[in-house]
């Protein structure tokens, strides 16, 4: 490269780093950092050095308000104030106490929760993005951890467990897709049908292959031991409290959110289902299937939700209840909404509420807080939320329609 | 050129069929051929996994009490039947009142999936005003706790109206959070050490409401069936006249046609899907207080993940198709059917009540699903004539 190339090329970069959008960025983190300096593993006790990360919080957003960045500007200001007070209010704390509340131990079972929320939110973007609303996840979900364990159990391989998980929450998001986008049924009504179905199904099969429980030995994901960890000098013990010992699935969760990304924003594939969520009419005209790319889109959701819901039979508990899932199938649709139809987002909503209910079991332990009312905290998280503090999510155009070819 | 407005499948010729289809024998047609079609795949189900369908069903009806209708059964079986038709009757209450709650929101265009919810806030309150207030006779009593359900229940259903009105959130996203919220909220008051957790200090559950305060009872022992009952009945009246004889209700269904139409014609919409959803709520509330008032009498925190009756209830107001006649007789159909499956009516000699309580849930969201696509079932119509069941379909005019 020219030396003229060089130039330019570093003054686009200054340009970037000095554009407010940048700084108000910046003053988010450092909002963030002012709290998590009173918080493990830093436990900085002294108010100056939150103070100092607050105020330069407040001043990154004040500096971006008057050029334009107004909705960041304000983030970075409201974070760098509740940030410091947050802190100043941990000061009053014991540290043992917070430490034992906000253990390494706490952000592994964050990722632990968010793994099965993640997975179901990828795949809810997927189908929302091709226009076919999906609150079927919660019973993909459920098909996942019963036919995982199925597989498992059955073939004594937790791989057979998993193919046998994705090969059933596809075939369900295929009855769901037939009825959506061939049948054009209300997509809510069939999405609901699927869970209901799926609680039916998964119970009536459970009773009756395993009527007293499943009690052979259950052939589980393995976990991924990364001793290295230990050794980084300071933050090791820390990092290897949170990495160390995860779930293999955990880490394709990983893979996945970043292949969502990458899949839907920069590939050709990406681009199709996009325009098909977004004006099916147009995307047909110029060739694309819209009734392929919505089938593939569901089932993909269908897929991936399975793998999560097997996350939780073969690889966090080892069993499988009835109903087990529970409704995080609901709460990782509700990631998607909060997270705006982005796999970045929705994933960050995902470790969210992941930390809320991760936090449930310490706190009760240790703040005499109840478990009842922590575990509540996520849910009214998410209304608050779509209150529009984080101002309107708008879905993709065509959500919700069926497509009729002309 | 602007966004369409409407789904663009509702102007082409199918959708004329499905109207020709449905309105052809009085809208009774899809709910029953959707509903067999549902049991017969539920059959197929048993019959797969090793069972007999037709003596699993028969075992499943016997449990129902609805053979007590039939004349020729007497003596003790009769008695029986009485009591399991009680047990039916009972649950009959509280899904007519959820499966009006969704009804109403639907004939506003929303789906109310909260009813979860607002059954609890209203199951609460009524439990509230039974246990912690006195110095009323049993009437003025039962109206106050009856009351204060309907307006929790109006209250939670509103936050969600309210939301979808200011800032659009979508009614299935906030009523779920709104679910989650009442189970948490509701496992808190009554959890050990709770605010209104009852007398007995080891034991997560609520105070029972005294006798004074309990809905009569008006057949059978155990238990027996009350007078919510007639409430379900009055509240099915209230629906009918509110949504057909009401501005309100001309309103409400004006938005749920199409909502531009409507803001066009000078209605506003926020307002009605507030109140759509308030009053929808309200129904789901008074449902709860039904439940406590009548037959519950308390409620332990292990009862509130657990309790699917407002999930049932949509699977009523759609196989009802949101009519009142139609939500009474979907409502008896899924109490006679949680009913025949309990561990307490089925032998397990005949068929596993494990397996019967999961056939219920599964033929439930085979009906959802059947109902809901009416295209199916007149693909299905149609296609009589390619195995010889009957003749031909007319084709249809198209526009």
């Amino acid at each position: 490269m020219s030396s003229q190339a060089w130039t330019a090329y570093a003054t686009e970069g200054v340009r970037k780093l000095t554009e407010p959008r940048t700084i108000a960025k910046l003053g988010i983190a450092w909002g963030i950092l002012a709290f998590w300096l009173a918080l493990p593993p830093w436990t900085v006790r002294g108010i100056g050095a939150p103070l100092a990360a607050g105020v330069l919080a407040v001043a990154c957003g004040a500096a971006v308000i008057p050029r334009g960045e107004r909705k960041l500007g304000w983030w970075a200001i409201g974070l760098g104030i509740a940030g410091t007070l947050g802190a100043a209010w941990l000061q009053g704390k014991d540290a043992s106490t917070l430490d034992s509340i906000l253990t390494a131990g706490v952000l592994a079972s964050t990722l632990r929760f968010a793994t099965p929320l993640a997975f179901a939110a990828m795949g809810g973007i997927f189908s929302e993005r091709s226009g076919v609303v999906n609150i079927g996840l919660e019973g993909m979900m459920l098909t996942g951890a019963f036919f995982g364990i199925w597989g498992s159990v059955w073939s004594g391989s937790w791989l057979v467990g998993l193919l046998m998980a994705m090969l059933f929450g596809g075939l369900l998001a295929l009855i769901h897709a037939f009825f959506s986008i061939h049948l054009r049924a209300d997509q809510i009504v069939s999405g609901f049908a699927v869970n209901f179905l799926a609680l039916g199904l998964t119970g009536y099969l459970y009773s009756s292959i395993y009527p007293g429980g499943i009690h052979a030995d259950v052939s589980r994901v393995p976990q991924v031991g990364l001793g290295f960890l230990d050794g980084i000098p300071g933050i090791g013990d820390f990092l290897d409290g949170v990495f160390g010992r995860l779930n293999l699935l955990v880490w394709v969760m990983f893979a996945v959110v970043i292949l969502a990304y990458v899949v839907l924003f920069k590939t050709p594939i990406g681009l199709r289902i996009r325009s098909v969520g977004e004006h099916p009419r147009a995307a047909d005209t110029v060739g694309i299937s819209v009734y392929g790319v919505r089938y593939a889109a569901v089932v993909t959701s269908g897929v991936l939700a399975a793998l999560g819901g097997a996350f939780l039979s073969i690889g966090f508990v080892g069993s499988f209840a009835e109903n087990m899932t529970s409704g995080r199938g609901y709460i990782a649709l509700a990631a998607v909404i909060f997270g705006k139809w982005r796999p970045g987002w929705a994933f960050a909503a995902c470790l969210l509420f992941g930390f809320g209910f991760a936090l449930a079991i310490p706190l009760q332990r240790e703040a005499d807080v109840s478990e009842n009312l922590v575990s509540a905290f996520p849910y009214l998280l998410t209304l608050v939320a779509l209150v529009g503090l984080i101002g309107r999510s708008i879905p993709p155009a065509a959500i919700g329609r069926p497509y009729v070819k002309q | 050129m602007t966004a369409p407005i409407q789904p663009e499948s509702s102007r082409d010729a199918t959708s004329d069929v499905t109207a020709w289809f449905s309105t052809r024998i009085g809208g009774v047609l899809v709910p029953l051929a959707a509903t067999v079609l549902a049991f017969l795949i539920g059959g197929l189900v048993v019959l797969i996994t090793g069972h007999n369908p037709v003596t699993a069903y028969r075992a499943i009806f016997e449990g129902t009490g609805l053979n007590w209708f039939f004349p020729w059964v007497g003596g003790e079986s009769r008695e029986a039947a009485a009591n399991d038709l009680q047990q039916t009757l009972i649950l009959m209450t509280p899904l007519v009142l959820t499966g009006i709650a969704v009804a109403f929101a639907f004939r506003c265009g929303l789906f109310n999936i909260g009813g979860q919810g607002q059954y609890w806030v209203g199951f609460i309150a009524a439990l509230y005003v039974g246990t912690h207030l006195d110095g009323f006779s049993r009437p003025v009593h039962l109206l106050v706790a009856i009351l204060a359900s309907i307006v929790a229940g109006s209250i939670w259903g509103g936050i969600a109206g309210i939301l979808k009105a200011t800032v659009g959130a979508h009614e299935v996203i906030t009523t779920i959070m709104l679910n989650w919220i009442a189970i948490f909220g509701g496992m808190y008051l009554f959890e050990i050490g709770g605010p209104l957790q009852g007398p007995q200090p080891s034991i997560p559950r609520s105070a029972e409401i005294p006798d004074s305060v309990e809905l009569w009872p008006i057949w059978g022992s155990l238990p027996s069936l009350h007078a919510g009952i007639f409430i379900a009945l009055f509240a099915l009246v209230v629906y009918y006249v509110l949504l057909n004889r009401t501005t309100l209700g001309y309103e409400v269904r004006a938005v749920g046609f199409n909502p531009e139409a409507a803001r066009y014609g000078g209605i506003s919409v926020a307002k009605n899907y507030f109140l759509a959803l308030a009053i929808s709520g309200a129904f789901a509330g008074l449902a709860g207080s039904v439940d406590v008032l009548g037959f519950k009498f308390a409620v332990s925190t292990g009862d509130f993940a657990t309790n699917f009756i407002p999930f049932t209830g949509i699977a009523v107001a759609l196989l009802g198709r949101n009519k009142p006649v139609g939500i009474l007789f979907a409502a008896l159909l899924f109490a006679a059917l949680e009913v025949g499956t309990s561990t307490r009516q089925l032998d397990p000699e005949v068929f596993e009540p494990a397996l019967a309580v999961d056939l219920a849930t599964m033929i439930q969201a085979l009906v959802i699903f059947f109902v809901g696509a009416d295209l199916l079932i007149l693909y299905l119509w149609r296609a009589r004539r390619f195995v010889g069941l009957g003749r031909r379909v007319q084709p249809e005019p198209r526009p």
